[in-house]
């Protein structure tokens, strides 16, 4: 190694150190591979994978169950939910769905889940130490996105096809609101205080702000790239920070996370990531946000404070979902 | 409502097959009144059986003032058209009125929830002046919606016989091009892609391969000129030779006999020999009569495209992009069989109306009509980008897949065909060329 190429190493060395968190902060992030029937781990201070998991058919939504010790995945053409091992990577068991389940999401006590499950307009709850179907709840045509309130009072799903945000009262489990958003809603996220549900439209190519309160969409965020066509920006993936300031959008094959200040409701950037990016998902400290990018089958990585991509890591084929939990 | 357990399971049963069905008014009617079973149900009403998956919630809305918004169907049975020379191409009885009844069941889902009813009335003949005169007579009982699937002079027909009412006519099925040119009418909207755009979706992705000098055979058919006119267009605009045109005299005889390749394999080598040199085959035959003879026939090793091999289309049951997979499901469930492309195209028109209707909150044609021909306007129809009607012509933008008789090879617009509005616009006739003077300017 000559001194150029040494110096140039020491500062890159620098640089992850900078951006990786110490130890006590390194997490794995579990990635859905779509197309390949895989989990790819990933060490988020390394920045690399570490480790693959085999899955069921066409792994897509993710999350962390059980205080962090198991990761569900959605196997879709399975019609079934797969519990891994979040250490060990091991296989535990099966949960019940409906056809299609397509993204599961948790009460905030922890149990049960809702799913939705795109093949038959349900979205149905499960309890997932004792693997049973608790209710299905009828919903419109291709349930897909799913966000709850962060007292767990309220469950929002979307449906892709009927255009709606169903607010469903977790208590009773009915559906006690039904809101209209522009065309083909993906996902539904919370702000951290309650107030708002955010749902991106991907081919309205808009995200809807519904206030909770009023059940009426207080605003409309529209997009704007130059160079990109609009019919190109298809809001995906919806991400807000726990202190409610940022929220991130991922703008499907625009190639493009736009990161909106959500007391403006403004967009204040976009970052250039992988191709066609699907989902987004933080790091539990915050500091790192990671993009699925279905068709270059990579996921970026986002320096969160600095607002940077810092790296693209190749995962398996169709990246779907992203989810992270301490090791 | 309170059920007790046994009622709950039978219920979800009844809500499945009510929903399989497309039966939403019969749902509302059970859900509503709270009433058991009707006997109706015949077996379904049998005790809960073991697969019975968990009571479904109840989420029906009263039945107070519910928009009713009924939608025809109006057929021209075709007698005159020959059998396709697969058996895997003859068209099923309900080829398209599949697609009706999936719409409206989509529609009626949304619906449920917006107290509004879509319902669907079928209307069919092999008499044209007949069919033009019962669509007439329902538009002047008050229907708005009328999809057509039938030949361009009898969709023109209608559309001149209701042309002072609030009443508008989907093109479903005809890709004439004097439809939407022309002979444009302004209460005409096309679902349907016309020839240009499907020979412009062709021949970009031809030009993407680089495969520029085509060797065309043209069918005896008028319409075979016709989608040969549009490929010559096609090929002019994106930069490809026609390097030798040849017309192919057909005489059908029986279809179904036994054998016949053995001539097949003797003629089509024949046909296709001394060429000059030639990068793909291109063919002109859309009554599919001697088109899927040539694959693998041709004197020369060259690719079919046109109607034949490699053709363009606005569906085809193996696509599963863009959440194709469940519309496919949904379809196959209700129909027992696959998609095909007048299926999906009537599924788009009745979609709109059903779009419409949910955006605007009303079933006042008066509003929707116009609504429909906005720039607000947008129809998601599994092709991964919104959809549109041009405002010249009253015709659906969209992708269009080209495909093999298994699965989708590419979708065009392809990449790099650019375009100052949308990339769609670069398929079929453009604002600038448009011969349409009925739409506002």
């Amino acid at each position: 190694m000559n001194k150029k190429t040494l110096a140039l190493a020491q500062v890159a060395a620098i640089s992850v150190f900078m951006l990786g968190a110490p130890s006590a902060h390194a997490y794995r992030v579990f990635v859905s591979n779509e197309k390949e029937n895989t989990i790819s781990v990933i060490d988020s201070e390394k920045l690399e994978v570490i480790h693959t998991i085999k899955t069921g058919n066409r792994p897509r939504g993710i999350i962390m169950a059980n205080e962090g010790k198991w990761v569900i995945v959605c196997a879709s053409d399975d019609n079934t939910m797969q519990v891994f091992d979040a250490k060990t990577y091991e296989y535990v068991k099966d949960l019940p769905s409906g056809p299609d389940p397509e993204l599961p999401i948790l009460h905030t006590s922890g149990n049960p889940l809702y799913v939705s499950n795109e093949d038959d307009n349900l979205v149905t709850v499960v309890d997932i130490f004792k693997g049973t179907v608790l209710l299905d709840v009828p919903v419109g045509v291709e349930p897909e996105g799913m966000g709850i309130s962060p007292d767990g009072k309220v469950l929002v799903n979307t449906s892709e096809t009927t255009n709606m945000a169903h607010f469903i009262d977790t208590s009773t489990l009915k559906t006690t609101e039904n809101v209209l958003v522009d065309n083909r809603p993906r996902v539904a996220q919370f702000t951290p205080d309650g107030k708002q549900v955010w749902v991106s439209a991907e081919i309205g190519g808009s995200v809807s702000i519904i206030d909770v309160a009023t059940h009426k969409v207080s605003n409309k965020i529209k997009f704007e790239i130059a160079g990109i066509t609009a019919d190109a920006i298809q809001p995906m993936g919806v991400r807000i920070t726990k202190d409610g300031k940022k929220a991130f959008v991922a703008l499907g094959p625009a190639n493009r996370v736009a990161v909106i200040d959500t007391a403006t409701q403004k967009v204040e950037k976009y970052l250039l990531v992988g191709q066609r990016v699907w989902n987004l998902g933080f790091t539990p400290d915050e500091k790192l946000l990671f993009t699925t990018n279905g068709t270059s089958n990579d996921v970026s990585v986002i320096d969160v404070e600095n607002l940077k991509v810092v790296k693209s890591i190749k995962v398996g084929r169709y990246p779907w979902g992203v989810v992270s939990a301490p090791f | 409502m309170a059920y007790h357990a046994g009622q709950v399971v039978r219920l979800a049963r009844a809500f499945r097959v009510l929903v399989r069905a497309g039966l939403w008014s019969a749902l509302f009617a059970l859900l509503a009144a709270g009433a058991a079973l009707p006997k109706a149900m015949g077996e379904e009403t049998e005790p809960a059986a073991a697969e019975a998956p968990a009571a479904v919630a109840d989420n029906a809305v009263p039945a107070a003032d519910v928009q009713r918004i009924p939608i025809l169907l109006a057929r021209e049975i075709r007698e005159d058209r020959l059998p396709p020379l697969s058996l895997l191409d003859i068209p099923p009885p309900d080829d398209g009125v599949a697609g009706a009844k999936l719409a409206i069941a989509d529609n009626n889902t949304t619906g449920k929830f917006l107290n509004q009813e879509f319902s669907l009335d079928i209307v069919q003949s092999a008499k044209a002046d007949e069919l033009v005169a019962e669509v007439k007579r329902r538009v002047d009982e008050g229907l708005a919606f009328i999809v057509v699937d039938a030949a361009a002079p009898t969709i023109l027909a209608i559309a001149d016989a209701i042309k002072d009412r609030e009443a508008v006519v989907f093109n479903a099925s005809a890709p004439d091009e004097n439809l939407r040119e022309e002979d444009c009418r302004v209460n005409v909207k096309h679902t349907a892609p016309s020839r240009y755009m499907l020979t412009d979706a062709l021949a970009q992705y031809l030009a993407w391969k680089q495969w520029r000098r085509w060797f065309l055979v043209v069918g005896p058919a008028p319409e075979d000129t016709a989608f040969a006119d549009a490929l010559k267009r096609a090929a002019s605009r994106f930069g490809h030779k026609i390097v030798e045109e040849r017309a192919f005299a057909y005489d059908p005889g029986s279809r179904r006999s036994d054998g016949g390749f053995e001539q097949i394999q003797q003629q089509i080598p024949g046909f296709t020999q001394k060429v000059p040199d030639y990068q793909v085959a291109v063919v002109s035959d859309e009554g599919d009569l001697f088109g899927d003879y040539f694959p693998y026939r041709t004197w020369d090793a060259r690719p079919v495209v046109g109607t034949a091999g490699l053709y363009a289309t606005s569906w085809h049951p193996a696509v599963e992009l863009w959440g194709g997979t469940q519309f496919q499901n949904r379809f196959k469930r209700l129909a027992g069989r696959n998609m095909r492309p007048l299926d999906y195209n009537v599924w788009m028109a009745v979609r709109s109306v059903g779009e419409a209707a949910t955006r605007k909150k009303t079933n006042d044609p008066k509003e929707l009509i116009p609504y429909l021909q906005s720039p607000e306007f947008e129809l998601a129809a599994f092709k991964g980008q919104k959809l549109t009607y041009r405002s010249w012509n009253g015709q659906l933008r969209q992708p269009i897949l080209l495909v093999t008789a298994k699965i989708h090879v590419t979708l065009s617009p392809q990449p790099g065909f650019l375009h100052q509005f949308t990339e769609l616009d670069t398929l079929g006739v453009d604002k600038p060329e448009t011969k349409c003077k009925a739409f506002p300017k």
